[in-house]
């Protein structure tokens, strides 16, 4: 199966078109008529779903493109440069993602270009809002040498390769920082975040678990694209992935569990309540789980168990996005007695977001050379 | 790739002293950590006070005109909860956007006994601290909060903020309040009448409260003041300062039992709204666990790192591509 057996309009695409389209409904609604119109948040939680998921997940599973990108060209790991489109591609959807929540989340859409201009340092938040911009534009150009193949600019494709070195570079500085300074945001927050979660090396949790989501995103796509194009998986590329999980999610491991017993208290885990519980779930999910199917070599070499953990890590991590930005405040909120639930609405929007980067990542595989060494 | 290594070094130094010297600017990123001299704030004394919530109203008022901060333009009149025919009093229960200041009471068990933990009662009145080192001010990306260097107070310019609500999020007592219903909300919260000290005049809350629960003054007066109420004995008469602590108006009433708390003197690192009660805050609506350190130091922590990990990333991967590539190279000359 090649590019052009891909049919664009399946009953599939229709559902993510009608999906989408509730989403922009949703979109245009909050435009007009503010947050209160359309979100549940009050004043006890200021940031509800669209943070924890759209803009906190959305970027943690966009890490894959800084480390294959890093991978193939700063590493010379010449290995996995067949994967290193699709990453870089599905990073810039990631990005996308957050960059419209954030546009749609923000009470001033219109301008959210002031802290390009209005510098404050002292705020993670600029420094957040500086690197989405940054890294968005670094994706671009990471992304556009596919573009330029397609339209046949050859001048064009010869410079960006010429300075793709220094770019990825820049990506991979750039991504380091703003993992990080994700979790960096809840520095501040020491007496509203559940010990369980707030840690002063929160910003180092939020990189490693970046790394490890970003390694499962990438093999994730690598089978699901084998199956598309009905060719056998490079399986020397999964396990190497696999390999690169097993180092990372044994450092998460150590890390969550030295803060467990440093910061919370191992007993903390076990009282039973929602935040305890939602805890418990992210470690076996996440992490325990993935630790235990990965640290197998026989494992590491099966493409079902790999799929299997790849699952477990985005799930999991992304439960911990959820946990950090919304059940970890949940023992504080409830002292005022204020609850928060998503609204259908604040659900529907990320459906349509989801959508559309599924959507764009499906015209991207039919209309450019995603997968360059297996087109020909 | 084809990629001359020199040129990419270079690139990769320029580049990186570009982000470093425009990234990072220790000289602005100091945030205030002392009290600044001519600091202002509020003590209230629950004890004094008579739940007759004179200043909610009044604050309303006097900061639904222009420069306060309930304004809103075109507003005939100020932001009242409760607009039913049916409602005829404006009587908010907690903070909102269209309510600065709010009086509670807590209760329990037969609830007779005034400023008494058990079967007793007080109030307690909630609006902006202003925190010595404001981690509003400080979490906000584009300096709409802001902390004025000469008085303290902790205000709002509402043209520069973009809605991100970290402010909210990251005040340890929830004081900033958004507008959620509105297409073009703005945060609202306390900013200590600062269009009436402008003016020479002093915060609404303060000037309208008959008892002298709530007064006004510099930070550095209140302090005394609240630390000699606190020497007092139970049943003593003392004469009580009413509206300013240096007003020449005093009101003499036996002293009530103190809780030897004086909170907001060391909350967040301290701030410049202070109050004295019989019953312990947490039970007032305060929280225990609020950290009695300057709360911006904990993401500083992070920030001033940031130069290093941007010359460290760019040496280490420039030195690595370095490396990696001459040994592609010398496997194609073998």
């Amino acid at each position: 199966m090649n590019q052009n057996d891909i049919k664009m309009w399946t009953p599939t695409t229709t559902v993510l078109l009608l999906i989408m389209g509730a989403g922009g409904l949703v979109a245009l609604y909050r435009m007009f008529f503010g947050l209160g119109a359309v979100t549940n948040l009050n004043s006890i939680w200021p940031w509800g779903f669209w943070i924890a998921f759209d803009v906190l997940g959305g970027v943690a599973m966009a890490a894959g493109g800084f480390i294959i990108a890093g991978a193939v060209y700063i590493l010379n790991w010449k290995k996995y440069k067949p994967i290193v489109r699709p990453a870089v591609l599905n990073a810039f959807f990631g990005y996308l993602l957050a960059a419209i929540a954030i546009f749609l989340d923000i009470g001033q859409s219109f301008r959210i270009w002031h802290p390009m201009v209005m510098w404050q340092v002292n705020s993670i938040m600029f420094i957040v809002a500086i690197h989405v911009v940054l890294y968005t534009s670094t994706l671009a150009a990471e992304s556009s040498p596919m573009i330029f193949e397609k339209l046949k600019m050859t001048g064009l494709l010869n410079f960006m390769n010429k300075i793709m070195v220094p770019v990825v570079l820049f990506g991979v500085l750039l991504s380091t920082l703003h993992q990080s300074s994700l979790g960096a945001v809840y520095l501040i927050i020491p007496s509203k975040l559940s010990p369980l979660w707030y840690s002063s090396l929160l910003p180092y949790h939020f990189l490693v678990s970046a790394v490890l989501m970003g390694l499962s995103m990438v093999s994730f796509e690598t089978i699901l694209s084998t199956r598309v194009f009905n060719h056998k998986p490079d399986m020397d590329i999964l396990s190497g992935l696999a390999k690169g999980s097993l180092i990372t999610v044994s450092l998460y491991l150590i890390m969550k569990l030295w803060d467990l017993v440093t910061v919370a208290g191992i007993g903390m885990a076990f009282t039973g309540s929602t935040s305890s519980n939602m805890y418990l779930l992210e470690m076996v999910i996440g992490v325990i789980l993935p630790f235990i199917l990965l640290i197998s070599r026989d494992r590491r070499s099966n493409m079902r168990s790999i799929f299997s953990v790849n699952v477990l890590v985005i799930a999991g991590i992304v439960l911990n996005r959820m946990n950090v930005a919304l059940f970890g405040l949940a023992d504080y909120a409830g002292k005022t007695g204020v609850d928060y639930f998503p609204s259908w609405m604040e659900f529907a929007l990320t459906a349509g977001m989801v959508a559309f980067a599924i959507l764009g990542f499906k015209v991207s595989v039919k209309y450019l050379n995603l997968f360059p060494e297996e087109a020909h | 790739m084809d990629i001359n290594r020199r040129d990419f070094l270079k690139t990769a130094v320029v580049g990186g002293s570009l982000v470093l010297s425009s990234g990072a600017r220790p000289a602005d990123a100091s945030m205030p950590r002392e009290l600044p001299p001519e600091a202002v704030g509020i003590l209230y004394d629950a004890t004094l006070c008579i739940g007759c919530k004179s200043c909610m109203y009044n604050c309303k008022q006097f900061n639904s005109v222009e420069g306060g901060a309930l304004y809103s333009k075109g507003a005939t009149d100020p932001p009242y909860e409760f607009r039913t025919p049916q409602e005829i009093w404006d009587a908010p229960k907690a903070l909102s956007s269209k309510t600065l200041n709010v009086i509670r009471v807590h209760r329990s068990g037969t609830g007779e006994n005034k400023d008494s933990a058990e079967n007793g009662y007080s109030f307690i009145k909630q609006h902006c601290l202003h925190c010595i080192a404001p981690t509003c001010v400080s979490v906000c990306p584009v300096a709409a909060l802001k902390k004025d260097p000469d008085n303290g107070i902790v205000y709002y310019e509402e043209d520069r903020c973009i809605g991100c609500r970290y402010c909210m999020l990251a005040c340890p007592f929830r004081v900033p309040q958004y507008e959620y219903e509105k297409a073009f909300p703005q945060v609202r919260k306390c900013q200590l009448c600062r269009h009436r000290i402008k003016e020479g005049s002093f915060s609404a809350c303060c000037e309208f409260c008959p008892t002298g629960a709530s007064i006004f003054g510099k930070v550095a007066d209140l302090k005394v003041e609240a630390q000699k109420r606190l020497e007092l004995k139970p049943g003593q008469e003392y004469d009580y300062p009413v509206q300013k602590v240096d007003s020449g108006e005093k009101m003499r009433r036996p002293v009530s039992k103190y809780l030897n708390h004086i909170y907001g003197a060391k909350e967040a690192g301290g701030t410049q709204y202070m109050m004295l009660a019989g019953v312990p805050f947490d039970l007032l609506g305060f929280h225990k666990n609020v950290d009695e350190t300057f709360l911006p130091d904990l993401t500083w922590a992070y920030i001033s790192k940031i130069p290093a990990v941007i010359v460290g990333v760019l040496l280490v991967g420039a030195g690595t591509w370095a490396i990696t590539s001459r040994n592609k190279k010398a496997d194609k000359e073998e």
